[in-house]
């Protein structure tokens, strides 16, 4: 059994509202010492944290690896040490892989395969419907037993409400959770940017807030009569935000996230048709984000997720509309939350629960207790990372095999420098 | 240096040279033409003094430049307007400065472009030389060293011409 | 954020859409083209300005009259002229749009003139063309038109002179045409003071009083005192995504007849970008009639095209 003394560092749980200097004491991969040194405690390897912070390893609600099916845009070890390098040591997989998740054969396979590269703890999300189809319901008892920790329907948005309702009724039988985006099958079903003045004035098809609202509607009615437990994914609209604020304010079983670009990007940055801009949901005003704004500050939502979405570059150079949707986002996440905490005032430990403890609270029983956490007993899942350190995001700096973010050319704040996961040294920046 | 020259001086005498070049011809098959804008004013001005009917031609050679991949395309807001049949005809070009001659070289492509002429003459009001093709003007006013860095411009006063040296 | 269209000294080096481009610019596009006009006139209609150029017309979405009309103005520029029709299904079966323009370029192309089905196109392209080629948008999606905008400016500039006390009605399907958005775009730059839209609900977008315009739904209101009615075509796809019912229904409310040109002024002009449906959007009586200077804009579109390609050829890429 290894043993580690991290010296130094300025240690942030924001679970427990910690930020002090402390030193850090692990063996094997439990952490036997916070502040203060067990007894009999010889370090193998000392690490020097000073000038770092030493936060929990961050909690990422939805990172596409593209395996299996899309390995030529990415491959799940490169994404995996993409999150390393951003500091994110569990991530959940959306079911949307070729095939898709619909299998415990394959949940089996993606475990077993993450496990043999050791790298980031890995939580698929099964198929709510099979090949996502919205006709029938998977087998959710085998695949919560392969490994599973929810159901989803990833971007493929169910039409048949009454298999809706079947799924949900289902789900609340045995306690699983339904991880959906709210979105109507109908409303913008062509459509590629938020409607509004923006895609009007550049003759882009318009996705209204509507679709968000109408699904969200049907979505909590649905609710009410099966007890289901929801978490709503990507809220883009101030009116969905609303509408989420108030079924919680109601006592219904619900949680929400949103993608770390909607926290930062409106409709008016897709500039001159810029492609990386293209995401789903779509990005929209400035009165939209301000409410996301006002929705993290008051916790109506509980995390911010990357949304990783490697795409290759004959998919994303092309015109606006005919793009493939998604970007980049593991080696993001930590950067951008501290530039949106930067920007708002928000407080450092406040907006780091979004990106570590809130999101681990969404999964729930399907992690370890300490997920998302830094607690003396706790899995050594850890992150040092320089704060200050501002570094510039282009080709080069991303780990990940997808290159294409809307922040292509920024200087970021926060950079990390060594990410352990179960008390081993994963990755470390030359 | 020398003192410029009288311009409405220069003008009677291109006056009375053009007139006599005139004189030559039918009075349906001479007419003048001239180069935006200093030799479209003295067209212009020609045609009332000398009684010529009809209007003068009036030439903007932007189209027809040879420095288009250089300076890209010359503003000039008046078109070009020939406002005779060119075919078979004696033109009498008019401009008011001849330097390199490429000027002179696109006014006549222009001009074959709006038929094929019987013959062109080139009337300036002041030869400066420094000719970089073989052009030359049968009836010239002037001739005049222009000082190195310096241009001449035939300029209006009322309905005076009046000459200036600018900074090229 | 640099507008993608001037290069560094402000010059015109592309031209993607009406949207941002200063009004100087515009009027110098049409001041430019008025010395282009005389030229249909004469016998030899050509200017040896883009002599030894080469213009590739790239046209992803079909259109034998807008190529044409490019086609002729790039040959009296005494340019060399390639027609390219690239089906867009062929082209995403093989060839990205990317790899299309590279290889094009490798032959030594000077100016593109594109037409494409998606918003924003040819920015892209723009983005990825060496630094001495040109990019001229002949039409993307529902976004712009700009050359066509630029004809429509010169017509109503032609006919009534000055801008400032105008009133302009647009009729018809704006949620889909390009050429709309452009117009708009133009005629708000060159300061019309009373910019009127006029259709359905269902083919006007959102959003549109951002742009500066009033917006009708009755046809008779909109059109009343007005110095200039534009009128867009009606395409046949919209008759399926619940937009309209049917062509009779849409004559009826929008369709432009003698009896609804009556409440516009008695000298208002009547323009459409073509090709005409007639008895759907207009009415033969009209479109034939002494009002309508349809195929006046049709000889105005060479010249402006002709001003188009020889400013933005005469520009450098920096």
């Amino acid at each position: 059994m290894i043993k580690l003394h991290i010296r130094g560092g300025r240690v942030i749980d924001p679970a427990s509202g910690l930020d002090a200097s402390h030193d850090i004491y692990i063996a094997g991969d439990r952490i036997v010492g916070l502040g203060q040194a067990p007894a009999d405690f010889t370090p193998d390897r000392a690490i020097d944290a000073s000038g770092l912070a030493v936060l929990p390893g961050l909690v990422d609600l939805a990172a596409r690896l593209r395996e299996p099916g899309f390995e030529y845009r990415a491959t799940l070890e490169s994404e995996m040490h993409a999150a390393l390098a951003g500091g994110v040591t569990s991530l959940v997989l959306p079911p949307d892989t070729d095939p898709t998740l619909d299998e415990p054969g394959l949940i089996e396979m993606l475990k077993h395969r993450a496990r043999q590269l050791n790298l980031a703890r890995l939580y698929p999300l099964g198929a709510m419907t099979i090949g996502l189809k919205g006709e029938r319901l998977t087998e959710m008892g085998q695949l919560t037993a392969a490994g599973c920790v929810a159901f989803s329907q990833a971007e493929v948005v169910l039409q048949d409400t009454n298999v809706l309702l079947r799924a949900m009724q289902y789900a609340h039988t045995f306690g699983y959770s339904l991880w959906l985006r709210p979105q109507d099958p109908w409303l913008g079903r062509d459509g590629v940017a938020a409607s509004g003045h923006y895609a009007a004035r550049l003759g882009l098809a318009g996705i209204p807030a509507e679709a968000e609202t109408i699904a969200l509607h049907t979505l909590f009615e649905l609710q009410r009569i099966t007890g289901a437990r929801l978490h709503l994914c990507r809220l883009s609209s101030a009116a969905g935000l609303e509408l989420v604020r108030r079924a919680r304010a109601e006592g219904l079983p619900v949680t929400c996230d949103v993608g770390i670009h909607h926290v930062h990007l409106i409709d008016l940055d897709i500039g001159y048709f810029d492609a990386h801009c293209r995401l789903i949901p779509p990005l929209r005003s400035q009165r939209d984000r301000d409410a996301i704004r006002a929705a993290l500050a008051d916790g109506t939502i509980d995390a911010i997720c990357s949304d990783h979405t490697p795409v290759d570059d004959d998919s994303k150079l092309l015109p606006f509309s005919e793009a493939e949707p998604g970007a980049t986002g593991l080696e993001l996440l930590l950067s951008l939350t501290l530039k949106w905490a930067a920007e708002t005032g928000t407080p450092l430990v406040q907006a780091l629960a979004r990106i570590t403890q809130r999101p681990a609270q969404v999964l729930g029983s399907g992690v370890l207790a300490s997920c998302g956490r830094l607690v003396l007993g706790g899995t050594a899942d850890l992150a040092l990372v320089d704060l200050e350190a501002m570094w510039r995001v282009d080709a080069d700096s991303l780990t990940s095999q997808g290159k294409h973010t809307p922040f292509l050319g920024y200087e970021l704040p926060g950079q990390v420098r060594q990410t352990l996961v179960g008390g081993q040294v994963v990755f470390a920046r030359s | 240096m020398t003192p410029l020259p009288d311009a409405e001086a220069l003008y009677g005498e291109l006056r009375r040279q053009v007139g006599a070049a005139v004189a030559q011809h039918p009075a349906d098959s001479v007419h003048l033409v001239g180069i935006l804008s200093g030799g479209a004013w003295l067209a212009e001005r020609l045609q009332t003094d000398l009684g010529l009917p009809g209007r003068a031609g009036v030439l903007n050679i932007s189209l027809y430049r040879d420095d288009f991949d250089r300076i890209g395309l010359h503003h000039q807001t008046q078109p070009t307007d020939i406002p005779f049949d060119v075919e078979g005809r004696h033109l009498i070009l008019v401009d008011d400065v001849l330097y390199t001659g490429r000027t002179i070289r696109g006014a006549l492509n222009e001009l074959f472009d709006y038929g094929r002429p019987a013959s062109v003459r080139l009337a300036v009001l002041i030869d400066r030389g420094g000719r970089q093709l073989p052009v030359a003007a049968s009836l010239c006013a002037a001739t005049f060293e222009v000082p190195d860095g310096q241009q001449i411009v035939l300029g209006q006063d009322d309905s005076r011409f009046v000459l200036t040296l600018e900074a090229a | 954020m640099r507008n993608p269209q001037l290069n560094r000294h402000g010059e015109l080096t592309h031209l993607l859409t009406l949207d941002g481009l200063p009004r100087d610019i515009v009027t110098h596009i049409l001041d430019t083209a008025e010395t282009f006009v005389p030229l249909a006139e004469r016998d030899v209609k050509k200017v040896p300005l883009l002599r030894g150029k080469s213009v590739f017309n790239l046209f992803f979405e079909n259109s034998t009259r807008t190529r044409t009309t490019f086609e002729i103005a790039a040959k009296r520029l005494s340019a060399d002229v390639y027609n390219l029709n690239i089906n867009a299904s062929s082209a995403s079966k093989g060839e990205s749009l990317l790899d299309t323009i590279s290889n094009l370029s490798a032959m030594q192309a000077d100016l593109f003139v594109v037409r494409h089905s998606a918003s924003g196109a040819p920015h892209l392209i723009a983005q990825h063309v060496a630094p001495h080629v040109h990019v001229v948008n002949a039409g993307d999606g529902w976004h712009a038109h700009p050359t066509q905008g630029l004809l429509d400016m010169y017509t109503i500039r032609h006919f009534k002179k000055d801008f400032t006390n105008l009133t302009v009605a647009v009729v018809g399907d704006v949620m889909h045409s390009r050429v709309a958005r452009s117009d708009i775009l133009a005629l708000t730059t060159l300061g019309v003071p009373e910019v009127r839209v006029i259709g359905p609900m269902t083919l006007l977008p959102g959003g549109l009083e951002h742009l500066g315009v009033r917006v009708f739904h009755d046809m008779a209101e909109g059109l009343r005192g007005a110095d200039v009615v534009i009128m867009l075509r009606l395409q046949n796809e919209r008759m399926r995504g619940a937009l309209l019912p049917s062509p009779q229904e849409y004559f009826k409310h929008y369709g432009l007849t003698q009896a609804k040109l009556a409440l516009a002024k008695p000298d208002a002009i009547v323009m459409h970008p073509g090709p005409m449906n007639r008895g759907v959007e207009i009415e033969s009586a009209v479109a034939d009639g002494k009002q309508a200077v349809i195929l006046k804009q049709v000889t105005f579109g060479i010249a402006v095209r002709m001003a188009v390609m020889s400013i933005v050829a005469g520009a450098s890429n920096e």
